[in-house]
């Protein structure tokens, strides 16, 4: 038994505290920005229509009681669009299924599409179709953003394309079409294994009476262009034909539970115990200069169950800690990076572990903390780029389902080797203490000025040094605020900033969400046993 | 001896008589209408025999049967238990000429006092106190009373204040009398203002010594039934007993009683007392009387009834004891009766059922269980509950505590108003006469005010919460209700209003409550902190209705669907269209009284004709159909209520 013993000393992590507090009441603040949808006024509004906003009716949509994990809360962020993107999406329990919600909320702009709106909910489909969870989409939505269109419509094809590649898949896909869901947006119910539509409300047509009338001279009115009662009695379109918004919802849940959905994953272990230490301690582990390194058993020890963690080779490539434990009852084997920077010794002890996971199809989970591979003429020659590769290969190749938190640092090809966003962690999450970038700010401005510095001197100019300056401040302030984690987030380049905190819920919601897609199978080439390197 | 034992009742009395034949070891014998096929009482007797039908007429009061009853089991007694055939000289013959033993008094001494003016001419003549009776042609005096000689149970009672109200009362009076005992005569006696109802327990052997165990105060009743009764008296002197029990014994010497009975008196202010009328039975209230004497009553009328002797003298009494009849009547209500199913009965805290606790304690004499389904047939009363204790002080915090703590699920009961009666200071004064519950104001109102029941819908939200996780296939384990980024509370929508909440890290937030914590939540207990005060609220859910129970008063709440389905919505009875199509004809009028399966409307669809029948006799409230009428598929045609249910009958 590997039950971890902190030696957190709560008064020496006062400062971190603080300082991570302060950042989570700017998360929430955030937050708020996307929970005000349209702002009172449009909420109000629609309202006043008889009308649910989206996170109304996605919680009518799911069990009493049960969580709901938001996904891309902040898509947008930075942007010229609101924060939030003009859509909710998560995962939430319907019926005891855990599915994928996709919510328009008409209150920003009538729901119209911008290309945030649309990457948020590739996202959301990407998640649904990895982990095979049903789609519940509840529409209402004016279609694209039109100033925009040049970034959506092409990509956004892709759309009904997935729509029913979810449905050759096996995924069940449904719609609730609440209001308008015209034009392109009629596919989303039209390529939708079953489309409910609300009485006197859902308006489902590729043209409205004015493009008819252009068109064709036709004269025709919302409701025989495309009403729910049209759609139910006549072109069909509609399977169920709802009296009101909770009738719609209602029909959606009683959908869900007719679906027979099975988990095929092993079900989590029963019984399981909490961590022994307070998870109210994970605010006062990380520095907020990410410089200090910390140890990430005390992580661990807040996140796994029974703070029980059997590390694997604890003396070998001590600057990446690895081991065994079960979160919410998943078993799973975590890396977790311990001095920030990546040798030789540890890229190896990486690829052996994830090679062993992959024996026993084990989910990783990654805790990044790093500034990436180790630089020098010592490691180059050593050999750190094979290593390093080596580290790649096996992340990239991994079958096991893959987690990412980033806690702090994720410089460089540390970013990459510890399952960065490109290498399609199934969900990965970030802390408010994050920062991702191809290295420190500081590192690169001072990169910056040294190879400006030898151009000046290759050319035989003189450096200008106030420039220089300048320069350097000017990068250092960019690099910093693109490598903040609610820059990354607003684009979409993680599926969420957490609290600390939430840590072990969230990733128990996607440990059991994962479990809706059967273990990976065998390769189907040349297999070998694992490497020790 | 006897050797097996037939009871001739039902519920808690029936349990009561079967409880000493078990510690005798005589076999038991039930017998059991229809509804009271699976009751308690037919259940636990080692034999039971069903007797068809559900009204007491065709069951409990059926002689015939029930004697048939005992053949066929090979019972070699009869006891009657109080009510149904338990004062019927007919049926104690009846029974005694089939070669079995009556367990009770003569059938002579039944008749004797089955006529109340009878009894009264009797009574005066061995020397008991009788108010006198008037003739109802020269009452000039009033108030007065006019009674029915035949009844019983407050029937063919008036009270009479005037001169002009007498003749009327007299005619309703006999009228009344006639169809409820068959005998239309009634009489007139003064009406004893402020009188308390005391009552003395007899028991005589054919032998000639004749005990009297003391009385017993039964003032607070309503509509002359008793609902709390207390041995002794907190109104009866020392002297006054002896005077009392000495009538008592002179009355049962004058009709040469044998077993158990009672001789009621009334009890005037300035301390008369006159005779009622004689009980020639067991009484309802009889366990206060063995709590004090720690008598068995029922093995006494056995023993009697085997022709054993009594003692000289009775044992001496010790302390106080109370007793409560718990009914489903919602005193709120005009004591209306109440019916379903009892989905949880429990009393902590019971020290004996059907039986004298070891030392002072609890008594529970129940009819029911929880699961037990209580019917329309019959009395409405669940249980009585018993709290004997050294003063009287002693008994009523005690009962009043066990009926507070008592969990009793799905049917309304008189409890509340029991507890409110066991703590009202005139009522623990002793200040008690038969107008107490007309006259304390406040007695019917529940024992859980607007806070208790805010408290207790929160409490009650929170533990379907925690029953949501428990039952929840997946993620049961992660936080109620969380959320990374929380937009709304929960909501839990109660008919008695809607509770809004959610658990966050920092504790419970739950809108309208300010200083209210959670300590603990499990499905069954939620633990709460209000204003630095801790309470446990149980809670129990069937269906759409939930109880909780806590020291701030029993709370029943009807939980409201989240999402009310439109087609349950409709009229029950409603009837629609199952097709398009076009009326062809229509077969039926509103107002009309139809029958199930009856053609109401002819649609004609796709060439073929489709009728629309009746779902269920009723009457044809509306119909939206004339001929001609295009109708979409799902329009509706036909309304059809069912008919008014027959009137209940006798109970």
């Amino acid at each position: 038994m590997g039950v971890v013993r902190s030696r957190l000393d709560p008064a020496a992590t006062a400062a971190n505290r603080e300082a991570m507090l302060a950042r989570l009441a700017e998360l929430a603040a955030e937050h708020a920005k996307a929970l005000g949808g349209g702002g009172p006024k449009y909420v109000e509004r629609h309202r006043r229509r008889g009308k649910l906003p989206a996170r109304e009716r996605v919680e009518l949509l799911v069990d009493p009681d049960s969580p709901f994990l938001e996904l891309s809360p902040l898509a947008a962020w930075g942007t010229d669009f609101p924060v939030g993107a003009s859509v909710v999406t998560g995962i939430g329990v319907v019926e005891g299924v855990e599915c994928v919600v996709i919510a328009n909320d008409p209150t920003v702009r009538g729901g119209a599409s911008n290309p945030w709106t649309v990457k948020k909910t590739f996202r959301a489909m990407d998640i649904a179709r990895e982990n095979r969870l049903p789609l519940v989409n509840l529409v209402e939505s004016g279609g694209a953003d039109l100033p925009t269109q040049k970034e959506i419509f092409i990509p956004g094809g892709r759309l009904f394309r997935d729509l029913t590649r979810l449905s050759a898949a096996g995924i069940p896909t449904i719609s609730l079409v609440f209001g308008n869901s015209t034009a392109g947006g009629a596919y989303v119910p039209g390529m939708s294994d079953y489309v409910v539509m609300v009485r006197e409300r859902a308006k489902v047509f590729l043209g409205g009476p004015p493009l008819v009338k252009m068109a064709t001279g036709e004269e025709s009115d919302d409701e025989s262009l495309g009403g729910a009662e049209m759609h139910a009695r006549v072109s069909g379109l509609a399977d169920y034909f709802a009296e009101d918004e909770h009738d719609a919802i209602r029909l959606g849940r009683s959908i869900v539970r007719r679906l027979n959905h099975r988990k095929p994953g092993p079900a989590p272990l029963a019984g399981y115990a909490e961590p022994l230490y307070d998870e109210d301690e994970l605010l006062g582990i990380v520095p907020p200069d990410l410089k200090t390194p910390f140890d990430p058993r005390e992580v661990i020890a807040r996140v796994v169950d029974g703070s029980d963690f059997d590390e694997f080779k604890p003396l070998y490539g001590t600057s990446l800690v690895t081991g065994w434990a079960t979160l919410h009852g998943h078993p799973v084997g975590i890396l977790a990076n311990a001095r920030g920077v990546l040798f030789s010794e540890e890229s190896q002890k990486a690829a052996q572990f994830i090679q062993l996971a992959n024996q026993t199809g084990t989910p990783l989970l990654f805790l990044q903390n790093t500034t990436g591979y180790m630089v020098g003429a010592e490691y180059e020659q050593k050999g750190i780029i094979k290593h390093g590769a080596l580290m790649i290969n096996a992340v990239s190749n991994s079958r096991v389902p893959h987690l990412t938190v980033v806690m702090g640092a994720s410089y460089g090809a540390g970013n990459y080797g510890m399952c960065g966003r490109a290498y399609d962690p199934r969900f990965l999450f970030t802390w408010p203490s994050a920062k991702s970038a191809v290295m420190g700010p500081a590192q690169l401005a001072g990169v910056l000025s040294i190879v400006g510095r030898q151009a000046a001197q290759a050319r035989g100019q003189a450096y200008d040094e106030e420039a220089d300056a300048a320069m350097r401040a000017m990068v250092e302030a960019q690099i910093e605020a693109e490598s903040l984690p609610f820059f990354l987030s607003g684009r979409v380049y993680d599926d969420g900033v957490i609290d600390p905190r939430d840590t072990r819920t969230v990733l128990g919601l996607c440990l059991s969400a994962i479990g809706n897609a059967p273990p990976p199978a065998a390769p189907a080439g040349p297999a070998y046993g694992v490497f020790r390197h | 001896m006897i050797r097996k034992l037939l009871v001739a009742n039902r519920g808690e009395i029936a349990r009561r008589v079967f409880r000493t034949c078990r510690d005798l070891g005589i076999g038991t014998v039930a017998v059991c209408s229809d509804p009271d096929a699976a009751a308690p009482h037919a259940v636990e007797a080692d034999e039971s025999v069903r007797l068809a039908g559900a009204a007491p007429a065709e069951t409990y009061l059926r002689a015939d049967a029930l004697i048939e009853a005992a053949r066929a089991t090979g019972a070699d007694a009869v006891h009657p238990g109080y009510g149904f055939l338990s004062e019927n000289a007919d049926f104690a013959r009846a029974v005694i000429a089939a070669g079995l033993t009556w367990v009770g008094p003569p059938p002579e001494a039944i008749a004797a006092m089955g006529s109340k003016v009878g009894a009264k001419k009797l009574m005066a003549a061995a020397g008991v106190p009788v108010l006198p009776e008037l003739d109802p042609a020269a009452v000039d005096a009033f108030p007065v009373l006019v009674k029915a000689s035949a009844g019983g149970g407050g029937r063919g009672m008036r009270v009479v204040r005037s001169a002009g109200e007498l003749v009327p009362a007299l005619e309703s009076a006999r009228r009344e009398a006639s169809s409820a005992f068959g005998d239309a005569t009634v009489f007139c006696e003064p009406l004893l203002e402020r009188a308390r109802h005391v009552e003395v327990q007899l028991l005589a052997d054919a032998h000639g010594t004749v005990w009297a165990l003391g009385e017993r105060e039964c003032s607070v009743q309503r509509r002359h039934q008793k609902i709390v009764e207390e041995t002794p008296s907190p109104a009866v002197s020392p002297g006054l007993r002896a005077a009392l029990c000495e009538a008592a014994v002179a009355a049962a010497r004058a009709i040469g009683y044998v077993g158990a009975g009672t001789v009621e008196f009334l009890l005037g202010p300035d301390g008369g007392f006159h005779f009622l009328e004689v009980n020639t039975r067991l009484q309802v209230e009889h366990p206060v009387t063995e709590c004090v004497y720690g008598l068995d009553l029922v093995a006494a009328q056995i023993a009697i009834a085997e022709g054993a002797r009594l003692d000289p003298a009775p044992p001496e009494p010790r302390g106080h004891a109370i007793e409560v009849r718990l009914y489903a009547e919602d005193p709120a209500e005009d004591w209306r009766p109440r019916s379903g199913v009892l989905h949880t009965f429990d009393v902590p805290g019971v020290d004996a059922r059907f039986a004298v606790p070891p030392a002072y304690g609890l008594r529970l004499d129940s009819g029911v269980e929880s699961g037990t389904e209580v019917g329309v047939h019959y009395d409405p009363m669940l249980a009585k509950l018993v709290a004997w204790a050294p003063t009287r002080e002693a008994a009523a915090r005690r009962l009043a505590a066990a009926l507070r703590g008592a969990r009793i699920h799905g049917v309304v009961t008189c409890r509340d108003l029991l507890a409110r009666v066991l703590a009202e200071p005139s009522f623990l004064a002793g200040d008690t006469d038969t107008a107490y519950l007309s006259r304390v104001p406040g007695l019917t109102a529940p024992l859980a005010d607007e806070a208790g029941v805010r408290l207790s819908a929160l409490a009650a939200a929170l533990a379907l919460a925690a029953a949501n996780r428990a039952a929840a296939p997946v993620l049961g384990r992660l936080p109620s209700g969380w959320r990374n980024v929380p937009s709304q509370p929960q909501r839990t929508a109660f008919a008695e209003g809607e509770v809004a909440y959610r658990l966050t890290r920092d504790g419970l937030r739950a809108e309208g409550f300010e200083d209210v914590s959670l300590v603990s939540a499990d499905p069954g207990r939620v633990v709460l902190a209000a204003s630095g005060v801790r309470r446990a609220f149980d809670v129990a859910r069937s269906g759409d209705r939930v109880w909780v129970d806590s020291v701030l008063g029993p709370v029943a709440l009807r939980l409201l669907p989240r999402f009310a389905d439109p087609a349950a919505t409709l009229a029950a009875g409603s009837l629609l269209s199952p097709m398009p199509g076009t009326v062809v004809r229509v077969e039926a009028v509103p107002g009309d009284q139809v029958t199930a399966g009856q053609p109401l409307v002819v649609l004609e669809a796709m060439k073929m004709e489709h009728v629309v029948r009746a779902p269920r006799d009723g009457l044809l409230e509306r119909l939206h159909a004339a001929p001609g009428d295009r109708l979409d598929a799902g329009a509706l045609l036909a309304v059809v209520t069912p008919r008014e249910d027959e009137p209940a009958g006798p109970a």
